[in-house]
């Protein structure tokens, strides 16, 4: 342990490692939210283009990365929010023409050695330069101020955009907003956990938040912890079994899930014992009373002619007006 | 005839497509401060992308909207407005609970301050007021939809809005929420809030409201007194052919 903190390169990826631990899913949360969960898997391959771009004109491929990134997270939310039926063949091409091309700069260049374009694919913690840990600092920063400072707008946007714009929000300035931290996280990650796994750590610790929290804070908070900490865990493995990062990370967090996931079952029947009155054990045939402001009784009948789809049997996961 | 009083909406000559397709081919809809509007119609007639085409989520290819007297390119009132969509089933993919999505609605007052503690007194109003409050910490996916209906009129109803639009707020809601709503929508109408009542039939509702505006293909085919006891039957514009031969319905007559 202190002799892996002895090493300078080892404590800039620890560094690292905290820096995208917080902000992945900070970010992740709201594509998660909006069913974009794949996004950042787009992001992370149009990254790829930057990359090669900084290989070729030998200029510094992270923020390469980040222009060609924020341009690509650009055009998919004006893809996204045209409704463009065809939105998701522009997308197809975007992300494979990204990957294509940065394959093709990074061949075309001088200095590509087979094992430099793997760094960034996969992660690595040797090659976090002093120079990258205070671009990811300075840009981590920033997106963290973004996603925590303004999650009550985020969170608007991302839950009923229709009726984000009856608060008056600027809904279309926050939608690119986000897209360009979402853009920028991609690239602040993929020293760590490689453009290729970027994604899994805006998602997964996510996913794996919210099998056990019931409010959008408490799980924005606790997939924050668990990017830190399974960044960190994933760093440290790394090291010690000469591992590529980004795969140690990404295999831990899924393994959080699954635990969690197990967890959740029996929490949730708890949970949802006490928050439901179950309603009488057989159906008495009663026309309801009306009672305002008492919680319907679980079997309550229906009005004729109303044809109904009203879940009696709540589903986890059927949500509110979009 | 003016209106010492600029109406809530006015929407003039409105023409719309969605999905390269027209669908509003100029619709007229007027409401006054106070009045309760019903815009009726057969499902796919318009009715919620008229909605949506007042609040601005639809942008209008041709034709001109007011909001309260002021044009929509320059509006800015929003706290004066609450909306309910039209509830779906497509599901958010991040857990939140029922006082994370009301608060939504208190973003006009607060904006980027902190969320205080009279906006969280308000939340618990709204809350109150359609009987959810004990459900404030509960994740909405765990609602009944008519319960999760409750919270979105709650969300709507936060801001004390002027003009409450409301896009077929009944459909699909048990009869124990449908009662909080028909209590809840007569507090905000007898509080002096105009009302813009999207629905499929007047049903339980009908002794509210003040007028109705049917749609049929994008086009209004009526606009006037709401027909009572009725559903779309006896309006105009309605495709049945009627034993009785004349249109115009009793209480016009009296
Ligand atoms: N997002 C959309 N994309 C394409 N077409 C749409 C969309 N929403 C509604 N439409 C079409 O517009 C027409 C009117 O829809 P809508 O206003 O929702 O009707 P109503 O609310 O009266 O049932 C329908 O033919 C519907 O298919
Ligand atoms: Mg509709």
């Amino acid at each position: 342990m202190t002799e892996m903190l002895s090493y300078d390169f080892m404590q800039r990826a620890l560094l690292a490692a905290v820096l995208v631990g917080i902000t992945a899913p900070a970010v992740g949360i709201y594509l998660v939210q909006r069913r974009q969960a794949l996004m950042g898997d787009g992001m992370g391959h149009v990254a790829m283009t930057g990359v090669g771009l900084g290989f070729i004109f030998q200029t510094s491929p992270v923020w390469m990365a980040v222009l060609v990134c924020v341009l690509g997270a650009v055009t998919m939310e004006l893809v996204r929010s045209r409704g463009n039926q065809r939105g998701d063949i522009a997308l197809a091409m975007l992300f494979y023409g990204g990957m294509a091309c940065g394959k093709l700069l990074v061949s075309l260049s001088a200095q590509a050695g087979a094992g430099s374009l793997e760094s960034y694919l996969w992660g690595s913690i040797l090659t976090v330069a002093p120079a990258d840990l205070i671009t990811i600092a300075v840009l981590g920063t920033v997106v963290v101020a973004v996603t925590v400072g303004l999650r009550r707008q985020l969170f608007a946007i991302c839950q009923d955009e229709d009726f984000a714009r009856v608060t008056g929000l600027p809904v279309r300035t926050l939608n690119l907003l986000l897209a360009v931290m979402a853009a920028v996280t991609v690239t602040v990650a993929m020293r760590v956990v490689g453009l290729l796994l970027v994604s899994a750590l805006m998602v997964v610790p996510v996913v794996a938040a919210q099998q056990l929290t019931r409010s959008f804070a408490a799980t924005q908070a606790a997939s924050i912890a668990l990017g830190v900490v399974v960044s960190l865990a994933g760093v440290t493995g790394s090291y010690h079994l000469n591992v590529p990062s980004g795969p140690a990370i990404v295999l831990l967090a899924i393994a959080v899930f699954a635990v969690f996931s197990l967890l959740a079952a029996p929490l949730a029947r708890r949970r949802h014992r006490a928050a439901t009155d179950p309603g009488p054990k057989v159906c008495d045939v009663e026309l309801p009373e009306r009672i305002p402001g008492q919680v319907p009784k679980r079997n309550a009948e229906q009005l004729p002619g109303q044809g109904s789809s009203d879940a009696t049997t709540p589903e986890r996961g059927a949500g509110l007006a979009q | 005839m003016t209106h010492p009083i600029p109406p809530a909406v006015r929407l003039r000559d409105a023409v719309a497509s969605r999905g390269g397709r027209p669908v509003l081919r100029g619709v007229d809809l007027t409401v006054q401060p106070g009045e309760v509007v019903a815009l009726l119609g057969a499902n796919g007639s318009g009715k919620s992308t008229t909605v949506k085409a007042v609040i601005g989520a639809v942008p209008l290819e041709q034709g001109a909207l007011e909001l309260f007297g002021v044009p929509y390119a320059g509006f800015r009132a929003w706290h004066r407005i609450g909306y309910v969509p039209q509830r779906t089933t497509a599901a958010s993919g991040v857990p939140a609970t029922v006082r994370e999505v009301v608060s939504t609605g208190r973003l006009p007052q607060h904006r980027l301050l902190p969320f205080r503690r009279r906006d969280r007194a308000a939340v618990d109003r709204a809350l109150a007021a359609v009987g959810m409050l004990e459900r404030a910490g509960d994740g909405v996916a765990d609602l009944s939809g008519g319960q999760q209906q409750r919270v979105l009129i709650a969300r709507a109803l936060v801001g004390t809005p002027d003009l409450l639009i409301m896009d077929e707020p009944m459909a699909g809601v048990d009869a124990a929420s449908q009662q909080v709503l028909a209590d809840t929508l007569r507090a905000e109408v007898a509080r002096g809030a105009a009302v813009l009542l999207v629905l499929h039939e007047l049903g339980p509702l009908e002794p509210l409201i003040d007028r109705a505006v049917v749609l049929r293909d994008g086009c209004v085919a009526h606009d006037g007194p709401p027909v009572p006891n009725t559903g779309l039957h006896a309006l105009p514009g309605h495709d049945h052919v009627h034993p009785h031969a004349d249109h115009t319905p009793p209480r016009l007559l009296a």
